[in-house]
């Protein structure tokens, strides 16, 4: 008995003490990275969370897929990437203040980075070379220097099939890049060399007027050959060698990514935080109350209840973000092979509903595909791309009434009167609130407008993406935000047989435009033909049906200054200050 | 006993190999892919991605594939969530925290449950007992995640001027660790007590205890020196699993606290669909399990002598 009672003790003791190590061993871990949370940042006054004065929080998403640039594919990943690597070109403050932010945020504008100049030429062949002349005295976190080669190797890298990177297609001007993607040639021919250590080349099939924001893209950093070799190098400060204004501190998987400012910098004088920490949360809830408490300083997810509230009390900030929230039709699919139909469908839908009364946020109706803020021909000194183009149906309250009687007219004309002989028609969204909140209303609009019966279905995200990949759906819910600011980032997705052409659209004439402007190095004609591209898949065709036009919105701390922004979603805490 | 451990070691090699070809035929059932996003890559990239990580294979090839990578304790590298780290390396990572939390969850709610169990015992028929009663009734039938997100609504910064706890984890910080413990360990707590509570009443009805009583022993010897020993047996049966499932399984409370710990991961990699990380952390978790239920039956047979493993004791 007694033997027995000793075993039994022996047996429990041993469970509660593996149980106990593997509490050690978290304590232990928690650790493992240098620098501890609260470990105060030298010469920063520290406040009641224990952090500096100079540190700042800020929250975007949870763990990113990857901080190695030509693999990252997430707008939180490409801001954390801004902050640890730079591109040729760069981003910097304007100074001008950004609509809607109420003071707290100021437009970015592209400069120099990594390059200090750059000089274009055309050569007989047509192709155009843009030589960049690196800076003096740019170095890795390690203290080595940056070379044209390592430019040469990180773009090469990206468009490597062996690298597989879902953006290796923003070096698709370059010569060759195409091939290379596609395996047919070896990545050591592409368009790019380095004559010396300070001169990078880079040969264009024709001149790309957003070339130089392409230079600026997260994708297009460089990153060093010895270090990608180890293919863990982007977990672990020890490893993680980057040339940004930033290098990486602590990494601790989906809890956080924090930085401190890279002593190698060219530019670490000018620096505002003594560290920036990226706080790994997805939960809209305690995200909201990290940013009341005060432990983030910066946040952009909130519960959807919430917004008309923060609206309300002049607290959130809302900022242009280039992008369309908008319905795909399956044009190869019956009854929406029918253009009557699509149109019919477009211009049923009450915009300024949708906007006012569910997404809440300063959407702005669309009336068109290519959202507001996208530059024409002028740039950035004249009227936008949206503006121009104008809209292709009028958004306009007073106007709904007339565009509902136009779109039954429309359904006669297709064969189906008042909705009689209209198939019951599904239309999918992937599984979310908001995206719920829109389907039902769209249902209800069509219901009421065309008489026709529309039921809903909602699939877990990655699911829905196959299926709408697929087209094997009648109506789904789609958005698209740009890669860089031109039309092009919105128009060549539908080309016959492109990767995102998830309306399965096809049409010779708007191939031949995009083509035609692809290769087109006036200015004015490129744009030209870009505006006509858009009438034929949304003017004529009515291929896709716009919604609204996204925004940013954002809380920040009251005591921030110094933040700016590019209307592509990145924002930028390199010069904040704080008091 | 050799032969029985023998035995009980077989079953949990086979059950765990028939839950790693469920859960392979499964995952791959489900529709979507680890490549795409709203923007996906070319069919070109996707290929390659595709070829490189021998997706492109029937299924049974890959599992084939799998099971000899596995026997050769290779559990392979993410493919998504956390691009080329090895799934063993993610795990042991993330592991701790969930078991951090687990273990102070769990030792709450023996600590609080047991003791409450004895006393709604002790004071039966007593308002102390109805209150009992209500109180682990509510926690029974109140899900994980709802009371996780009370705490976090009210305790947090969500009521004007109520900021107990931070509502950001910080490792370091102990306050973070007050409420995800909390929840996590209400539900075991209020099933250990009325579990404690049953038990403890069917103990006291036996004739040793009436012996105990005759001899003019006191109540508090009585309840914890005998009744409570025997009281603890079908207790101990539950909380085998209930340790194994605490540990790993407090996804729900990862997510509503935005705990950097296994669980949380678990269900991010199933969205993810990234397939080696889903395969490793359901492989790990099960594995758990079924060691945990393992050490269970055998401390069972050590309290209580009456068992007989080797004859239908599985």
């Amino acid at each position: 008995m007694n033997k027995r009672k000793a075993l039994s003790l022996l047996l429990a003791g041993t469970m509660v003490a593996g149980l106990l190590a593997g509490c050690g061993n978290g304590a232990q871990n928690s650790n493992e990275t240098p620098g501890a949370q609260n470990s105060p940042a030298a010469g920063g006054e520290t406040t009641a969370n224990g952090t500096t004065a100079n540190e700042i929080t800020v929250n975007f998403a949870s763990e990113p897929e990857s901080l190695d640039p030509a693999r990252n594919t997430t707008v939180d990943g490409s801001i954390m990437i801004n902050h640890l690597f730079e591109g040729l070109m760069t981003w910097e403050d304007s100074g001008e203040e950004t609509a809607g932010s109420n003071g707290t945020c100021n437009n970015a504008k592209l400069v120099p980075g990594q390059a200090e100049s750059y000089d274009v030429t055309t050569n007989e062949d047509g192709t155009v070379t843009y030589t960049f002349h690196l800076r003096d005295g740019i170095k890795w976190s390690d203290g080595k220097d940056v070379t044209a080669q390592d430019f040469v190797f990180s773009w090469q890298r990206l468009v490597s099939p062996d690298t597989a990177s879902d953006y290796s297609n923003m070096l698709s001007g370059v010569v060759n890049a195409i091939a290379i993607t596609n395996g047919e040639m070896d990545p050591s021919e592409l368009g790019v060399a380095a004559p010396d250590e300070k001169t990078f080349e880079v040969t264009l099939v024709n001149d790309l007027p957003y070339f130089l924001e392409i230079c600026a893209f997260p994708s297009c950093m460089p990153v060093r050959e010895d270090v990608v070799s180890d293919t863990q190098w982007t977990y672990s400060p020890e490893t993680f060698v980057s040339n940004g204004a930033y290098k990486l501190d602590i990494r601790k998987t989906n809890d956080q990514i924090s930085m401190v400012p890279n002593e190698n910098y060219y530019g670490v004088e000018e620096l505002g935080p003594d560290r920036i920490t990226f706080k790994l949360m997805d939960n809209d809830n305690a995200i909201l109350n990290g940013f009341k408490s005060g432990d983030l300083d910066f946040i952009q997810s909130m519960p959807v209840d919430e917004v008309a509230g923060l609206i309300a009390s002049g607290d959130l900030n809302i900022v242009n973000y280039i992008g369309v929230y908008y319905v795909c039709f399956n044009t190869e699919k019956a009854p929406f092979d029918d253009p009557l139909v699509r149109e019919a469908f477009t211009l049923a839908i009450d915009r300024n509903y949708m906007v006012r009364e569910i997404t809440q946020a300063g959407e702005m109706p669309a009336g068109g595909f290519v959202p507001s803020g996208v530059y024409d021909a002028a740039g950035t000194e004249g009227e936008d791309f949206r503006t121009v183009g104008g809209n292709y149906y009028s958004i306009s309250e007073e106007d709904y009434e007339a565009n509902c009687e136009r779109a039954r007219e429309l359904l006669a004309e297709a064969g189906y009167p008042n909705g009689e002989g209209f198939p019951v028609v599904e239309y999918l969204y992937n599984t979310n609130d908001g995206h719920k909140k829109i389907a039902e209303a769209l249902q209800n609009m069509w219901k009421t407008v065309l008489g026709v019966e529309v039921t809903l279905n909602n699939q877990e995200w990655n699911a829905f993406l196959q299926v709408r990949k697929d087209g094997d759906y009648a109506i789904c819910r789609n958005g698209w935000i740009a890669d860089y600011n031109d039309p092009m980032s919105f128009l060549d997705m539908w080309l016959t047989g492109g990767g995102n052409n998830d309306a399965q659209y096809s049409n010779e004439n708007f191939d031949n435009l995009i083509a035609q402007a692809r290769t087109e190095t006036d200015a004015a004609k490129r744009m030209e033909l870009l505006h006509q591209a858009e009438d034929q898949i949304i003017g004529t065709d009515h291929a896709l049906c716009p919604i609204y036009f996204y925004t940013q919105k954002y809380l920040l701390a009251d005591d921030i200054q110094g933040m700016y922004y590019t209307p592509l979603g990145y924002f930028f805490f390199d010069k904040c200050t704080r008091g | 006993m050799a032969k029985y451990i023998l035995k009980r070691v077989l079953m949990a090699v086979i059950t765990l190999f028939v839950v790693i070809c469920l859960t392979f035929f499964l995952m791959n059932a489900v529709p979507g892919s680890p490549w795409l996003s709203e923007r996906s890559p070319s069919q070109a990239t996707i290929d390659a991605l595709n070829a490189k990580y021998g997706l492109d294979k029937p299924v049974i090839v890959q599992l084939g594939m799998y099971l000899n990578d596995l026997l050769h304790l290779d559990f392979r590298d993410s493919i998504k969530m956390q691009k080329d780290r090895p799934v063993l390396d993610i795990i042991a990572n993330m592991f701790p925290i969930s078991a951090k939390i687990g273990v102070i969850s769990i030792l709450w709610a023996i600590l609080v449950g047991v003791p409450l169990g004895c006393l709604a015992a002790y004071r039966r028929g007593t308002w102390v007992d109805s209150l009992l009663r209500v109180i682990s009734t509510v926690g029974i039938s109140m899900p994980g995640f709802v009371v996780a997100t009370l705490l976090l609504h009210t305790l947090t910064g969500g009521l004007p001027g109520v900021n107990l706890f931070p509502a950001t984890f910080v490792a370091s910080d102990w306050r973070s660790y007050v409420l995800p413990c909390l929840s996590l360990g209400f539900y075991p707590m209020c099933y250990l007590s009325r579990q404690t509570r049953t038990a403890m009443l069917d103990s006291i009805s036996q004739e040793y205890i009436k012996t105990a009583r005759a001899k003019g022993l006191k109540n508090g010897k009585i309840i914890f020196k005998h009744a409570l020993r025997n009281a603890l047996i079908p207790v101990i049966t539950y909380l085998g699993p209930q340790i194994a499932f605490t540990l790993c399984g407090g996804f729900v409370v990862e997510t509503v606290f935005t705990i950097p710990g296994l669980g949380r991961y678990f269900v991010q990699s199933i969205t993810n669909r990234d397939y080696p990380l889903i395969m490793g952390t359901t492989i790990f978790l099960a594995a758990f399990i079924i060691i945990m239920n393992l050490v269970v039956d055998l401390l069972y047979k050590l309290v209580d002598p009456r068992i007989n493993l080797s004859k239908g004791g599985d």
